[in-house]
């Protein structure tokens, strides 16, 4: 078998359709590879010569689960691009429309995608005979995460109010303020669903893995940070390619992220918690305590412990810049464009999302590099399958298949990898025959 | 056993799962509705997968592979009624702006072994591939239309879903017309309804993504986009987002092709 690697500094986006193939010979893991064969879509190409204003609406479809994630790393991208800050209560609005994304996104993980392995069903319809109270709950919170994108986006998917210098229209103090009680609750349903989500059966698993996030100076990671390690990162966004780089394997048509030092890194929920703990308020702090996780987590089956933290975050402060809202004077500061290079890291649900345009004097995108986390935690996701598999070999097929997938599932690639993708094809053989890589 | 439910199935070719997410952002109506169908293939939300035939196939993303090119087929024959939902699906989606370009082209600034990327040159709707019961527009699709079409044709009946503008949609709003009031380009007057006007709803132009409506004036927009300080390169990229390939907003973009410098 000859495996074909090489360096890329252009990628596509990929998430959604892919298949695991792993080989076992004489009892030890030979081979695994997580295959994605969502189809290429070539962002980074047709966003050359677009207009850099127009990159929040385009890449916002690359994700229709995480749009705002899209629209807030572009927009801050060029805003670094062209020398702007934008602060005070545009900055706060832009934190509580990420915070309805990551309840949406993260809930819809939780309940619809993650608890159907834990709780032994195919999938939240089949879930709902026996646990009816507890998936309406979460559509519940779901709705609610939604109702803050679509205040102030207009829609939940592809919202159409987010631009480069801020939004197109603000929301009156009233129609955030009617959003309160149903916050307010949601924030309740969120520590029940840390307590319930503390009590599933885990597996004993953890690695050694190098934490990648966000970590800002006095608030837990959304739009803004430095990019930091348990390992030794601590970098500015300018600095990520230096560091990170994207590598073109043959099995799958999502680029593979390492560090250029180390190797594979983890983003998302495990490396914020881990890496951004004191970061958090004290209530959530004690919450995560009480769950019995701890000021950090390397278990990848417990994402969805974390994942329920980061809801209950992310509902107390929503609640916390709708009580200070003031409406602004302007719903945008001006942006010109000039001849410049912007980067820009935001934390997606799943983890950190890093842009980089280059931009002409006349605001024309020359080129677009975008790293979403799905690409950065392939090979993650792979060395956790390989230790999943060593450890797991007296399961018979359907059982261990059973795991590869949460395994997979731990990781929220998207939601269409995130569920039911799976196609597992273990080989066990007796003899020592070559594996191929399909 | 009760009678057996009619069999729902949900597709995905090339798109971002957001139309498909609709239906699981229902949050109202989820369990209802699958108290009436029997979910029996919808890889978003479930891993049991019951055989075809299928009594209604909704359809996300467009054609880009071969191997799509075959699956629709199948998709097809199982199904006994197929809508196709989304830009990606009936129009070809963002990706289709492909279709204006040298796919190698395309390969090559994205991927750096070109070799390892199977993909045809152009991004289509599925109604060029196999015939569509009916198609539901939006960039993503409303979430509430879609509820309408799953259960007009459960019912056997006509799904109520307008073929006319934007315009009209604002006027039922009470919006402020955003280009007579503000001097706001917007492609309301040729864009199909469905969203709610939401656009000049939060003080911005109309940017197309649910698709021409029935009988579109291009030429006519063109002129009043030209009056609003819009150049022909301008125009021709706000025609070129997620219904691109679409033919009115695509013979329109052509038409600017010479008339302008490339961005």
């Amino acid at each position: 078998m000859t495996r074909r690697t090489i360096k890329v500094d252009q990628l596509a986006r990929v998430e959604g359709e892919g298949a695991l193939h792993a080989q076992v010979i004489d009892g030890k893991v030979e081979h695994v590879e997580l295959n994605i064969f969502e189809p290429p879509r070539f962002f980074e190409a047709f966003l050359q010569g677009r207009d850099f204003r127009e990159a929040p609406d385009i890449t916002a479809r690359i994700c229709g689960i995480c749009p705002v994630a899209y629209q807030m790393s572009s927009v801050h991208a060029m805003e670094a691009a062209c020398g702007v800050t934008v602060g005070g209560a545009l900055r706060d609005l832009r934190r509580l429309l990420y915070c309805g994304e990551w309840i949406e996104s993260h809930v819809l993980h939780i309940y619809m995608l993650h608890a159907p392995d834990f709780l032994g069903y195919e999938g939240a319809v089949d879930m709902a005979r026996d646990h009816a109270a507890l998936l309406q709950r979460g559509l519940r919170m779901k709705k609610a995460g939604n109702a803050i994108i679509t205040v102030i986006g207009g829609r939940e998917v592809h919202p159409v109010n987010v631009r480069v210098g801020g939004f197109y229209r603000l929301p009156e103090r009233r129609e955030l303020t009617a959003l309160h009680d149903e916050l307010n609750w949601g924030r309740d349903a969120a520590l029940e669903t840390v307590q319930w989500a503390a009590g599933l059966p885990f597996p004993d698993f953890e690695r050694d893995y190098e934490l990648v996030a966000l970590r800002p100076a006095d608030e837990y990671p959304l739009n803004e940070g430095r990019i930091v390690s348990n390992k030794g990162i601590d970098t500015d966004a300018a600095g990520f390619e230096d560091i990170f780089e994207e590598i073109h394997v043959a099995h799958s048509t999502a680029l593979h992220g390492n560090t250029k030092a180390r190797g594979a890194y983890l983003v998302g929920p495990l490396a914020r918690y881990s890496l951004n703990f004191d970061r958090l308020p004290e209530s959530v702090q004690a919450a995560a305590m009480e769950a019995g996780l701890g000021r950090e987590c390397r278990n990848p089956f417990k994402s969805i412990v974390v994942r329920a933290v980061e809801v209950l975050f992310a509902f107390d402060e929503a609640l916390r810049i709708i009580d200070r809202y003031e409406r602004p004077a302007e719903p945008s500061v001006p942006v010109e464009p000039r001849a410049a290079s912007g980067q820009w890291a935001t934390e997606a649900p799943r983890g950190l999302l890093y842009h980089r345009y280059d931009i002409a004097a006349d605001g024309s995108i020359r080129v677009a590099k975008i790293v979403p986390p799905t690409s950065q935690n392939q090979p993650s996701v792979e060395e956790d399958l390989r230790d999943v598999i060593a450890a797991n070999l007296a399961l018979d097929d359907d059982a261990l298949r059973g795991r590869c997938e949460q395994t997979i599932r731990n990781y929220d690639p998207c939601i269409s990898c995130a569920t039911h993708f799976l196609k597992l094809n273990v080989r066990r053989e007796g003899g020592g025959e070559t594996c191929d890589a399909s | 056993m009760a009678k057996s439910k009619p069999k729902l199935a949900v597709w995905k070719f090339a798109s971002c799962d957001g139309c498909q997410l609709s239906i699981l952002d229902l949050e109202d109506e989820l369990l209802a509705l699958t108290g009436e169908v029997e979910i029996a293939q919808f890889l978003e939300a479930t891993r049991a997968v019951s055989e075809g035939p299928y009594d209604l196939s909704l359809v996300e993303g467009s054609i880009t592979t071969a191997h799509d090119a075959e699956r629709i087929k199948m998709v097809r024959q199982q199904s006994k009624m197929l809508v196709t939902i989304g830009a990606c699906a009936t129009s070809g989606g963002i990706q289709a702006l492909r279709n204006f370009r040298d796919i190698n082209d395309f390969v090559a600034a994205v991927y750096a072994r070109p070799d390892y990327i199977d993909t045809l040159a152009t991004s289509t709707p599925i109604a060029e591939h196999v015939a569509v019961d009916f198609e539901l527009r939006g960039c993503p699709v409303n979430k509430h239309q879609l509820l309408e079409v799953v259960t007009a044709f459960l019912f056997g009946r006509k799904p109520m879903v307008a073929g006319h503008s934007v315009c009209m949609e604002c006027k039922m709003r009470g919006n402020v017309c955003v280009t007579v009031a503000h001097g706001t380009p917007c492609l309301g007057p040729v864009t199909q309804a469905g969203c709610g006007a939401i656009c000049p709803a939060y003080d911005r132009g109309c940017y197309g993504c649910y698709g021409p409506q029935d009988t579109p004036a291009m030429p006519a927009m063109s002129k009043v986009l030209e009056a609003h300080e819009m150049k022909g390169r301008d125009i021709q990229r706000i025609l070129r987002t997620f219904n691109a390939h679409a033919a009115p907003f695509r013979e329109e973009s052509q038409r600017h092709d010479a008339a302008d410098d490339q961005g």
